[in-house]
């Protein structure tokens, strides 16, 4: 992990991102639910490696839909039918041969509203560890610091780990979710909204949080908030009604926006 | 009538109440009436209880008749020699012991059968029209009647079961039955089968009430379906299991129905319990206090000076119940506490 940081710190700044090599190509990816047959429309996409790209868009725009085929949880909704290809390394995610469940331990997601199993706040970060195989109790232990560390959480649960994680405050238990997710040491990291049900001091740890973690991992990261955009991402895709509109470092689509779409929704102007 | 009604008595804080106002009268009467309810509950049982400790105690204590016994020899009486009193009524002791067997046995067969049916029915099975209606069916199969469970258990069980069991490997035994007659196995069958509806409901209910996100939590960790489902899921769903078998052992120490068909007796020839593997005698009559009080009421000549000792018998009954349930609600608590961030009492 450490060799990890060094790597990325010698190659690439913010705004040389561009020439990271995508962690994840989406080509023509389209998605229809059984009563909504357009909420993804021909998305093509290549998220770059090791920086945060935030999806910006309205609500119903398609955002969680997107974010969700990258890990296959459309799956669990009946009648969702895709088309479509979305490579992760030489790997088609979208191929009825993907193993899933290795797949979401390299992509790990968060959701909007912090989801702790009733269990223990060492239980929690475990399960994921227990179910890839791990056996030895030594080694689960050394894992589970370790991302709680990474999580910045350690500090504040080290002297309770037994406790439940829904005793924790909604911000600690956020991050004890991104804890339970990178403890998988995922290559990609989902956040649907993770902030969105914060207050804003937990909103600064965890965008904190995400600044961090980037070092070592592909965040994407779906956010109703610009400044929360602006602040934390590399890269920004612009979503309307199941399409994407622009892509591109976020300082230019902040700043230039190639469309009129995207100046109105980032002015305000919309809806 | 009625909205003129709230205005007058809202006429102070109706600022802060328009718009909800009539909702939150309607829940302030709702929260006001279950209060109430919940006091004549809390009323009624209470002075169900006093009514049969003050008798148990004035007989205990007393002289009823041509008793000289003190307090503790009737208690030992009734407790470990019972017929002794001369009152009819068998020792408490092996009644409790028997009562104890048949929860434990009736216990190991309807948990397993209860949780697996309801994770099959939230987790596996879809949810068709067909689903529901297996659904709606064992909701109301918790209604039906405790004997009718008696009838079937002592027609299937018994002689059905049981005596294929006899024919197969009790042959040499013949035509004195082993496993063809009332018996611990069959009535705690027959009384796993009338408490598995109760069970199944409970934990459905439990498992329905779980946040959907839970699933997609496991889910995106790289559990399959059944990992999710007996790793998540289910542990999350302990506390509504706890429930249901709470439910069921209350059942199955009072409901006495049943019983009188498929293997409680007056006089049972040994304890349920034994130094040998499996530790239980499935094959035996056993006693147990709900059947004691039955038959002491119902095949006894009793007068006005028995409802002392009668009330004794029920009072263990109820102790014997409120007891078990403690045990049950213990480790339902063990549980919410691991899970939940508020104390449950
Ligand atoms: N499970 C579902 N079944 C049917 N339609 C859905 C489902 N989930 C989302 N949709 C629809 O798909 C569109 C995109 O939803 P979503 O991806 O959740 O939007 P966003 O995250 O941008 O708010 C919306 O119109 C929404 O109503
Ligand atoms: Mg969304």
């Amino acid at each position: 992990m450490t060799e990890d940081v060094a790597v990325n710190e010698g190659r690439s700044e913010p705004e040389e991102g561009t020439r990271n090599s995508p962690a994840i190509k989406i080509t023509d990816l389209s998605l229809g639910y059984r009563d909504n047959p357009e909420a993804l429309i021909d998305i093509s996409l290549a998220i770059p490696e090791r920086s945060v790209t935030a999806i910006i868009g309205a609500s119903g725009c398609g955002k969680s839909t997107l974010l969700r085929c990258l890990n296959r949880m459309n799956d669990l909704i009946d009648g969702v039918n895709y088309e479509g290809q979305i490579l992760f390394g030489s790997e088609n995610i979208l191929s009825p041969r993907t193993n899933v469940t290795a797949l979401r331990r390299q992509i790990g997601m968060v959701f909007q509203k912090p989801n702790p199993f009733p269990k223990s706040i060492f239980e929690n970060v475990a399960y994921g560890l227990k179910l890839s195989g791990i056996k030895s109790r030594r080694i689960i232990e050394e894992l589970v610091e370790q991302a709680l560390r990474s999580a910045a959480l350690w500090d504040e649960v080290k002297d309770r780990l037994d406790d439940s994680a829904l005793k924790l405050s909604q911000g600690q238990q956020q991050r004890l979710v991104i804890a339970r997710a990178i403890a998988l040491e995922p290559k990609v990291l989902l956040l649907d909204e993770p902030a969105s049900s914060l207050d804003p001091i937990s909103t600064l740890r965890i965008e904190e949080l995400i600044y961090e973690l980037k070092h070592s991992l592909t965040i994407i990261i779906v956010t109703h908030n610009m400044q929360q955009a602006a602040r934390v991402s590399d890269f920004t895709a612009f979503m309307n009604g199941g399409r994407l509109i622009e892509f591109g470092p976020t300082e230019d689509v902040f700043t230039f926006p190639k469309s009129r779409e995207t100046e109105d929704y980032i002015t305000g102007r919309y809806g | 009538m009625v909205a003129d009604s709230e205005k007058i008595v809202l006429s102070g804080t109706q600022r802060q109440l328009t718009g909800s106002r009539r909702e939150r009268l309607r829940s302030l009467a709702m929260i006001g009436l279950s209060a109430s309810m919940v006091t004549s509950i809390i009323l009624v049982a209470s002075g169900l209880f006093l009514l049969l400790l003050t008798s148990s105690l004035s007989w205990l204590l007393g002289h009823v008749g041509t008793e000289n016994a003190t307090w503790s020899e009737k208690l030992y009486q009734l407790i470990f020699t019972g017929t002794e009193l001369g009152y009819g009524v068998s020792a408490i002791f092996p009644a409790v012991l028997g009562t104890l067997a048949l929860v434990i046995l009736m216990t190991a067969f309807v948990a397993p059968l209860g949780v697996a049916t309801a994770l099959y029915l939230t987790e596996y099975a879809r949810p068709t029209w067909y689903t529901k209606l297996i659904r709606i069916s064992i909701t109301n199969l918790a209604g039906v009647p405790a004997i009718i469970y008696g009838v079937f258990g002592l027609g299937f069980f018994v002689y059905g079961i049981g005596g294929q069991v006899d024919q197969l490997f009790f042959g040499d035994q013949l035509p004195n039955p082993t496993f063809g007659t009332p018996g611990l196995l069959w009535a705690a069958l027959t009384m796993a089968l009338l408490n598995l509806p109760v069970v199944i409901v409970a934990v459905t209910e439990g498992l329905d009430a779980l946040p959907g996100d839970l699933r997609e939590a496991s889910v995106a960790l790289g559990a399959t379906h059944g990992e999710t489902v007996f790793k998540a899921v289910l542990p999350a769903a302990m506390p509504s299991v706890f429930t249901g078998l709470i439910l069921a052992t209350a059942r199955a120490a009072g409901e006495v129905a049943p019983l009188l068909l498929v293997g409680a007796v007056k006089f049972a020839p040994a304890l349920p319990f034994s130094d040998r593997l499996p530790f239980i005698e499935l094959e035996q009559k056993f006693m147990h206090v709900g059947f004691q009080l039955f038959d002491a009421v119902l095949f006894n000549r009793i007068g006005p000076g028995d409802v002392g000792w009668i009330a004794s018998v029920a009072l263990i009954l109820v102790l014997l119940i409120s007891i078990l349930n403690l045990f049950a609600i213990a480790f339902r608590a063990v549980i919410l506490g691991r899970q939940e961030p508020a104390n449950p009492f």
